[in-house]
């Protein structure tokens, strides 16, 4: 092991994710030097925009495949699903990297990052998104290190490895806290988002959604690196763990049937507005497929599964985006639209992820650990 | 014991001098005004500018009339602003205003998508902008404070026709009643005695507030009850969910252990 070379192939492609990246690494630079008009669309009108929309919202739901795998592989230890957790974790890592560097870009007097943690806004919502994803940052780094000290700083191994169950169930509990909190921070649109998507289960609802995108994106991402790494999850146990999805899925659209009802808002749905179709939209495309798929004998097929994965994941980033922009243009007017530099630093930033992701799995034991485990 | 102010748009004449004070007290920017198709700038508070008139062109008993409203922080008595804030850089002062501190503030703008008002705004242009509203010419041991010397703040001051009242709270609720009461021409609402939750600057008017473009949506209640409503499951969540998950950890590792077991046992029974 320890002879074994640092490696990272260069391919075309790989060239034009660094070069995103390091477009979007100069726009970062000259952001924080410069101020926010200087590379952002953000008006008074619209104070968040595409970097809290695209990258914080939708990229901590996306992520959330870290804390579904979690529960269910180390908390619940069902012991097939073992093959997919360490990728899983390394995403979500990733994932969550990403998010705080777009948290660091977007707040206007960044050197004051660090003040919320000794002057505590306990009573806003913004702070329990803010303490549980800086802790759960730290938590997965800590429990990812049990991989990297297999390979760098070796006598860290077996103290990381004695702390894991603590690490695990508060990796696995956090995310409860924030995933659920991104939603509380619209419950204050009252009368302003749209009532098709406000309601006082909002935070209720970001979070099942971000735990049942979990699985999709673990079905998108193992046959991505299925392909790129030759490395395959056998389908089977993709689709019992896509069924975990299904069951959620079913009761978030109960759920959500039934609160619109209460609230009186049902007649909302059908009056064909951008609002209403752009709803219908999403509850189709990331909802009902993605059930019938499930439940049917088309998830026993590899382009099921994937049609699954895609299906989901983008009816989550829909539904993030509607809460965020669709749902609140009637009450802020048309007056943003996002410059050509916030568009870069948020495909920079996914670049740069893509490339971490690919340098950790060629030079750390992640794909094989799941490759043992399907094994044997 | 909370100060506010009644500010009744029948005696406005527009003449914009509370505008003008405000930003002399306050050292604000000058700025060359552009006008739209009214006599008001800026069209909103903005960056630069913590308060605004608003001139409007109704219709009053079948006649073209003309009306104005000063815009500026209505100090709510439950702020969402301040209740948005992570960092604690809006507080609600007991004295009544509502004050930003910029020592505090990281930026992340959540004051601003949560006043019902929209009135919180940013000085864009800046490498760290600050968050720019009105005061209430509360600056306690700073340079702009008025209140603090038991002065009324700078806008009223200005006003040369009364249309602007400093006092107590519940004393100026109850004149503003009083002044409905008594002349049939104001419309029956104080604005800000009940909007989300109560303000401390109170409007009494002739004309529907709308003609100001004036949110009449705004709930009751202060709209940190929602939040509230959210979070305070938070502690329960955290610990009743931690040792759940504690207890479903080691229960299930347990439980496949036996299940381990037996089938060694049974493999040597068999």
């Amino acid at each position: 092991m320890a002879a074994q070379k640092w490696s990272f192939k260069i391919t075309p492609l790989r060239i034009i994710l660094m070069l995103l990246a390091a477009l979007a690494a100069v726009i970062a630079v000259y952001r924080l030097a410069t101020g926010l008009s200087t590379v952002s669309n953000l008006n008074d009108n619209w104070p968040w925009g595409l970097w809290i929309g695209l990258d914080v919202l939708t990229g901590v739901a996306l992520a959330g495949g870290g804390y579904s795998a979690s529960l269910i592989i180390h908390i619940l230890h069902v012991e097939k699903f073992k093959p997919l957790s360490r990728s899983a974790a390394l995403t979500s890592l990733i994932g969550y990297l990403l998010v705080v560097a777009a948290l660091f870009l977007e707040i206007g007097r960044w050197y004051n990052f660090w003040v919320p943690f000794v002057s505590w806004g306990y009573h806003s919502t913004l702070f329990e998104v803010f303490m549980c994803i800086s802790l759960y940052t730290l938590v997965q780094i800590m429990e990812f290190s049990e991989i990297l000290t297999e390979r760098v700083l070796t006598f860290l191994h077996k103290p990381i490895v004695k702390i894991m169950p603590v690490l695990l169930i508060l990796g696995t509990l956090l995310p409860f806290g924030h995933q659920a909190s991104l939603g509380g921070l619209y419950l204050l649109q009252v009368g302003r988002l749209h009532p098709l998507w406000w309601t006082p289960l909002l935070p209720w609802l970001f979070l099942m959604s971000s735990f049942f995108v979990g699985p999709a994106m673990i079905t998108i991402e193992s046959s991505l690196s299925g392909r790129a790494f030759n490395h395959h999850i056998d389908k089977q146990i993709l689709r019992s763990f896509i069924r975990i999805s299904g069951y959620v899925m079913i009761a978030y659209l109960a759920i959500k049937i039934i609160d619109l009802i209460r609230l009186g808002v049902f007649g909302y749905i059908f009056e064909g507005s951008l609002e209403s179709n752009m709803f219908l939209l999403e509850m189709i495309i990331g909802v009902i497929i993605p059930i019938i798929i499930c439940f049917s004998p088309l998830s026993a097929t590899k382009k099921g599964l994937i049609t699954f994965g895609v299906f989901t994941t983008a009816g989550v980033v829909l539904n993030r985006m509607n809460v965020v922009f669709t749902g609140m243009y009637k009450a802020l007017g048309s007056g943003y639209f996002p410059a050509w530099t916030e568009w870069a630093v948020s495909a920079g930033l996914i670049a740069g992820g893509i490339l971490l992701y690919l340098f950790i799995v060629e030079n750390f034991n992640i794909l094989e650990y799941d490759k043992k485990y399907q094994t044997a | 014991m909370s100060k506010a102010v009644l500010v009744d748009l029948t005696k406005c004449i527009g003449c914009k001098s509370c505008q003008t004070s405000c930003k002399q007290w306050n050292d604000l920017p000058a700025i060359k005004p552009q006008f739209d198709n009214t006599l008001s700038y800026p069209a909103e508070t903005d960056g630069y500018t913590y308060t605004t008139v608003l001139h409007r062109t109704t219709e009053k008993n079948g006649q073209e009339t003309l009306r104005f409203a000063k815009r500026q922080c209505l100090h709510c008595l439950e702020p969402a602003c301040a209740s948005a804030c992570f960092a604690k850089a809006i507080q609600k002062t007991p004295e009544g205003p509502v004050v930003y501190n910029p020592d505090l503030c990281v930026g992340c703008r959540y004051c601003m998508l949560a006043c019902p008002f929209s009135i919180p705004k940013y000085d864009w242009e800046s490498v760290f902008p600050q968050i720019v509203k009105c005061q209430f010419c509360f600056d306690r041991e700073g340079t702009h404070d008025r209140i603090g010397h038991g002065m009324e703040p700078a806008c009223v001051n200005a006003c040369p026709t009364g249309c602007l009242k400093f006092g107590e709270r519940d004393e100026l609720l109850k004149e503003a009643w009083k002044r409905i009461n008594k002349y049939s021409k104001y419309i029956k609402h104080v604005y800000g005695e009940k909007e989300a939750g109560g303000t401390s600057w109170l409007y009494i008017a002739d004309v529907p507030f709308e003609t100001f473009d004036f949110r009449t949506n705004v709930p009751n209640i202060p709209l940190s009850t929602y939040s509230h409503d959210y979070l305070k499951w938070s502690p329960a969540v955290f610990i009743g969910g931690g040792a759940l998950l504690s207890a479903l950890h080691f229960y299930t590792k347990r439980r496949n252990e036996i299940a381990k077991e037996k089938d060694k046992n049974h493999d040597i029974n068999a």
